[in-house]
């Protein structure tokens, strides 16, 4: 009994015990851990995220090519739905009974608390209607959000396309893209993103248990506005490039065109290319698969930047530059065209026969026996014994014109091109290899390859007499025009201004002399230098080269132009490049010339396609049935689409169907 | 003990009491105002309201309190069978004529009020417990005594277990520390304790890593003791039975328990984790209380609170209120206020000079202990879900008025402590 007393403290202590387990705990969660206090917050708040204006894009002139358009989605939140009138609802929406018990459907499945689109991007004429009757359907809302729209209809792959985020960008974002954002794709689109895209807004709400919005959260204090995208101001000049689009219709090949001084792109076509509006909004994915997928000649293939061509003649300037640099020639070093030039027993034609000749006329007259001689000169001029280092020295000296390296256009997907230093041909002919063995890159062709932008900025650098500055697309980002610093440095060539004189001499008879080769492209009152190129291809046609730059002095625009298997540079490439720098310097290509630009546009060049599976030719007359099924489209079909094949031809021609394309597959990366 | 004559019921009251006893009801007001308050809605003082109700349910309370202390304390002792025989009629009619609430047959509708006996059966069963100890003196040296005490405590235990009211029937147990108190032996809430334990390490530890552990201890305790042969014999023993529980909670376990009690059972254990469903009310409680940090989110500030995101929260997750709005400043000043009351409790059933008084002073501060500690615990998760509520803070009138009867006889009782009973 006497000990049963002490029994209390036991009783007592266990009491004491078991308050401080619980206040540990208590303490562990409310003070220690703040995982409660996160978790409250993610409870009773929800955000919603309010979507800025996309930047809108201006061209050299500050005209508007690329801007927004407000679309509405009808957006539905299932448990608010009460039962409604579903024919109303349908017949506002122009759709069938049936399909709006899908979408609600589809919505439940989503989610049964949260808005989801029940209908994207409804017709302004239902958004009208629906506005009136709105109020019979609860649980339905409509939001309305902005679409790209490019208000020319040309340069679908400069521009590229904008479409929802896959998984993918949402992991590489850190956060900032959620499922149901838009993200640019491709193009311009894509590498400004950061610009374009703007900051979006946040507004916190406040939900009960019930997921019933109970007002805004701390009075907004934490709420964000939309900050709208930045402006971008591009270096193209719209009307240049539709025109050049024109020109280009029914061709395949490409046009760069540069302003020499700033670097800043004047035009960029990649043709066969596409209205970019036809991949905007809803029709993404059938127009994704019809046009650009299911065109053989591959408008996925951004020609400019992504296109290997040997640059042919066009390399001719080069190479005279540097044997003046190296001194190898002077502007008065003859030598003579039989018609050919023997590189050891392989004999390289040449178009004519002109005899003893000096520079300007071997630039005029595109002459190949006398570059072959001044190539023969380059690398060997320190001796036979020496030929593989020098030529690695020339090689570096013509690559620091951008060949076989990225220029860093503001593009994605650029590519570099081919232009091999010694090693490559160390390892195919071991050590016994010489001028002769390369001969064929005095002319531009063989091994190497160039994209029409590299081309391009090549005229620009012998515009500028010996500087380029890399071309870009953009030239001022936001209202303080912005342009990253590489845009603006100059890059030197190293070789001295006063060798540039006589090379654009001969440049500039190729195109106003009467021995030129382009002197049919001349240009009233303006003094165009060029250069024509046919370049040897060795899966069909020629291609037809041109490249140039105009006025000569003070020179305002350098172009490349190049389309396959046209066969002369003087027939096709150079008009084309007339045309187009006319346009830039004038606004308005004059006389008679303006008749030729309705018969280039009508020229249809496009190579005959080839099964490659069942290798089955294509005939000319095929490709004529196919522009031709492609203008009845057009008449009907308001988009514009410059390429030449779509559906109905394809179904005229049970020969051609989509196993044509099987190996060629659309390179989109 | 010449005293007014005008005073003579209050006097001797424990005021102390009495003041904690109030402070918690306030407490217990304020924070069910706090849970159902809705800022849209609030449009003066509404007594059809949870919070009106209650304060009806304070007042009445006080009153009913109150009026024990005008009785003569004698009569609680000579009626303490009869209240017991009520109380368990009372559980037998709950099972025929009862209002099914919640999945529980716990409550007789009378007219526009609903009683649930069980929470009367307790101060029935802690009179009659302590009219027995008091009259019989036994010392639980014996099976009788022992038999005859587990009876009046199983009693009730097991009615209330048909309804079945899992949470109120546990309670029970509480009684074990007044006959601990009154001699029973040590080792009784030392086998509790361990059966408790070993239940728990049943699920978190494999079964044979738990029998080889006994199976050490056990031979670690033989071999201290190897002169001790009976010690021997009964270590054996004690260690073959309780493996021989591990495996019969295993197979109570799965036969037993209703699946919605084993699944708050693996919730709390941190066997299954389950956001929506059973799990739903613990996590969102302890959001609430943790949500709540050092100094809470203040009066009628909590979100979780203010927008329902914890059920039952005015009665049984009513602590997730105090936690939210008043934090943890609030939740030590509540279990200081317990503790205080508790500890109090058990210094005066110590000071009683009548065993009865004791035995029933001791019941009270058990039953609510238990109920405070699996209560808060419950809503922290360190308990499962057990419903029952928390002393004189839930809502609801049968819970507050049967704690405020059983309190105040106590209170009467101790007033009388220099008498005889």
């Amino acid at each position: 009994m006497e000990q049963l007393f002490n029994r209390k403290y036991i009783i007592q202590g266990l009491f004491i015990v078991i308050a401080l387990i619980l206040l540990a705990k208590l303490f562990y969660i409310q003070i220690f851990s703040d995982a409660a206090f996160v978790a409250a917050e993610s409870n009773v708040l929800k955000k919603k995220f309010k979507y800025p204006a996309r930047g809108a894009i201006l061209d050299r002139n500050m005209k508007v090519i690329v801007q927004n358009e407000p679309v509405y989605d009808l957006m539905v939140i299932p448990n608010e739905v009460k039962s409604f009138d579903t024919l109303a609802l349908a017949n506002a929406l122009e759709i069938s009974f049936d399909d709006v018990r899908k979408s609600l459907k589809k919505a439940k499945a989503k989610s049964n608390y949260q808005s989801t689109p029940f209908s994207k991007q409804i017709s302004v004429q239902s958004y009208a209607r629906l506005q009136e009757i709105m109020y019979r359907f609860p649980g339905f809302s409509t939001q309305d959000r902005t679409i790209r729209h490019y208000p020319d209809s040309v340069a679908g792959q400069l521009f590229g396309y904008v479409k929802e985020v896959s998984q993918a960008d949402i992991d590489k974002s850190d956060g900032y893209y959620r499922s149901g954002d838009y993200i640019g794709k491709s193009g311009l689109e894509r590498s400004y993103e950061e610009v374009l895209r703007g900051e979006k807004g946040v507004v916190n709400t406040v939900y009960d248990a019930r997921n019933t919005p109970q007002g805004s959260y701390a009075n907004g204090k934490y709420d964000v506005n939309a900050v709208s995208g930045e402006r971008l101001i591009s270096g193209i000049d719209i009307d240049v490039q539709k025109l050049g689009e024109e020109l280009m219709q029914n061709k395949v090949g490409a046009v760069v065109a540069i302003e020499p001084s700033t670097g800043e792109i004047i035009s960029l076509v990649s043709s066969p290319g596409y209205d970019p509006n036809i991949l905007v909004g809803k029709g993404f994915g059938n127009n994704y698969m019809d046009f650009i997928v299911g065109n053989p000649y591959r408008p996925s293939l951004v020609r400019p930047i992504q296109g290997y061509y040997p640059p042919g003649s066009s390399f001719k300037p080069i190479d005279a530059l540097i044997a003046l640099q190296e001194g190898v020639i002077d502007p008065n070093t003859t030598f003579n065209c039989p018609g050919y030039y023997m590189a050891g027993n392989h004999k390289v034609k040449c178009e004519h026969v002109d005899g003893n000749i000096a520079m300007r006329r071997g630039i005029a007259r595109s002459c190949n026996t006398y570059f072959c001689h001044v190539f023969q000169n380059l690398i060997t001029k320190n001796g036979m014994k020496n030929q593989r280092q020098t030529y690695q020295e020339w090689r570096d000296k013509v690559a620091k014109f951008g060949f076989g390296s990225k220029l860093d256009i503001d593009m994605p997907f650029e590519r570099k091109g081919y232009f091999y230093s010694a090693d490559h041909y160390d390892k195919i002919y071991g050590k016994r290899w010489g001028y002769t063995t390369v001969i064929s890159q005095a002319i531009g062709q063989g091994e190497i390859t160039a994209t029409p932008l590299q081309i391009a900025n090549a005229m620009a650098i012998i515009a500028n007499r010996g500087y380029y500055i890399k071309p870009h697309l953009i030239k001022g980002m936001g209202d303080k025009k912005l342009v990253k610093k590489e845009y603006v440095t100059k890059n030197y060539v190293d070789i001295d201004p006063k060798y540039f004189e006589p090379v654009i001499d001969g440049m500039q008879e190729a195109v106003n002399s009467a021995w030129g080769t382009a002197t049919l492209s001349r240009i009233p009152d303006i003094i165009m230098c060029g250069k024509t190129g046919t370049v040897q291809n060795p899966h069909g046609k020629n291609h037809s080269v041109f490249i140039g730059f105009a006025p000569r002095d003070n020179p305002k625009i350098a172009i490349a132009v190049i389309v396959e298997n046209a066969g002369y540079g003087s027939t096709y490439a150079a008009p084309i490049a007339s045309y187009m720098v006319e346009k830039y310097l004038k606004r308005t290509v004059t006389g008679a010339r303006a008749n030729q630009v309705e018969w280039m546009k009508g020229q249809n060049l496009l190579p005959p396609l080839i099964d490659q599976n069942k290798k089955l030719k294509l005939t000319k007359a095929d490709s004529l049935t196919i522009k031709k099924a492609d203008s009845v489209k057009r008449v009907k079909d308001s988009l514009k689409i410059k390429s030449a094949v779509i559906k109905q031809s394809v179904s005229t021609k049970p020969a051609m169907n989509r196993t044509v394309i099987v190996g060629t597959k659309p390179e989109t990366k | 003990m010449i005293q007014q004559q005008g005073n003579r019921f209050f006097f001797n009251v424990d005021w102390i009491t009495v003041l904690i006893y109030i402070a918690l009801c306030a407490i217990g007001f304020t924070n069910i105002y706090a849970s159902i308050y809705n800022p849209d809605k609030a449009v003066g003082f509404d007594f059809a309201s949870s919070y009106g109700k209650q304060l009806i349910y304070v007042i009445t309370g006080l009153i009913l309190g109150l009026s024990i202390l005008l009785f003569d304390g004698r009569l609680f002792n000579v009626f303490a069978p009869f209240i017991y025989g009520i109380t368990l009629v009372l559980l037998i009619i709950v099972l025929f004529v009862g209002r099914n609430v919640g999945g529980n047959q716990a409550w007789i509708p009378i007219g526009s009020f609903r009683l649930q006996p069980s929470e009367f059966a307790k101060f029935g069963t802690a009179l009659l417990l302590a009219r027995y100890v008091s009259t019989f003196n036994p010392k639980f040296r014996d099976v009788k005594s022992i038999f005859i005490a587990a009876a009046i405590v199983l009693a009730p235990l097991l009615l209330i277990m048909l309804q079945p009211d899992t949470g109120s029937a546990l309670v029970f147990l509480a009684f074990m520390f007044p006959l601990y108190r009154e001699g029973l032996s040590g080792y009784f809430l030392l086998i509790f304790l361990g059966m408790i334990v070993l239940f728990v390490a049943d699920f978190l530890v494999p079964t044979y890593i738990l029998i080889l552990v006994l199976t050490t201890i056990g031979a670690l305790f033989i071999y201290a003791n190897k002169r001790k042969q009976k010690l021997i014999i009964t270590t054996v023993f004690v260690t073959l039975i309780a493996i021989g529980y591990l495996f019969l909670v295993k197979v109570a376990y799965t036969k037993v328990l209703e699946p919605h009690q084993r699944s708050r059972i693996e919730l709390m254990l941190g066997l299954k984790t389950d956001n929506k469903g059973a799990g739903y009310n613990v996590i969102q409680s302890q959001i609430a209380i943790g949500s709540g940090q050092a100094t809470g989110r203040g009066f009628l500030q909590g979100t979780q609170t203010k927008y329902g995101y914890v059920p039952e929260q005015s009665t049984d997750f009513i602590f997730s209120t105090i936690g939210e709005e008043w934090g943890f400043m609030g939740c030590s000043v509540v279990i200081g206020l317990y503790i205080f009351l508790l500890l109090r409790l058990v210094n005066l059933a110590e000071r009683q000079r009548s065993t009865f008084s004791r035995v029933y002073g001791y019941s009270v501060a058990c039953i609510l202990f238990f109920h405070v500690f699996i209560n808060i615990g419950m809503t922290i998760g360190i308990i499962p879900v057990i419903g029952i509520p928390l002393p004189l803070i839930s809502y609801g009138g049968s819970s507050l008025w049967s704690f405020t009867i059983l309190l105040f006889i106590f209170l009467k009782l101790d007033s009388n402590r220099m008498g005889f009973i």
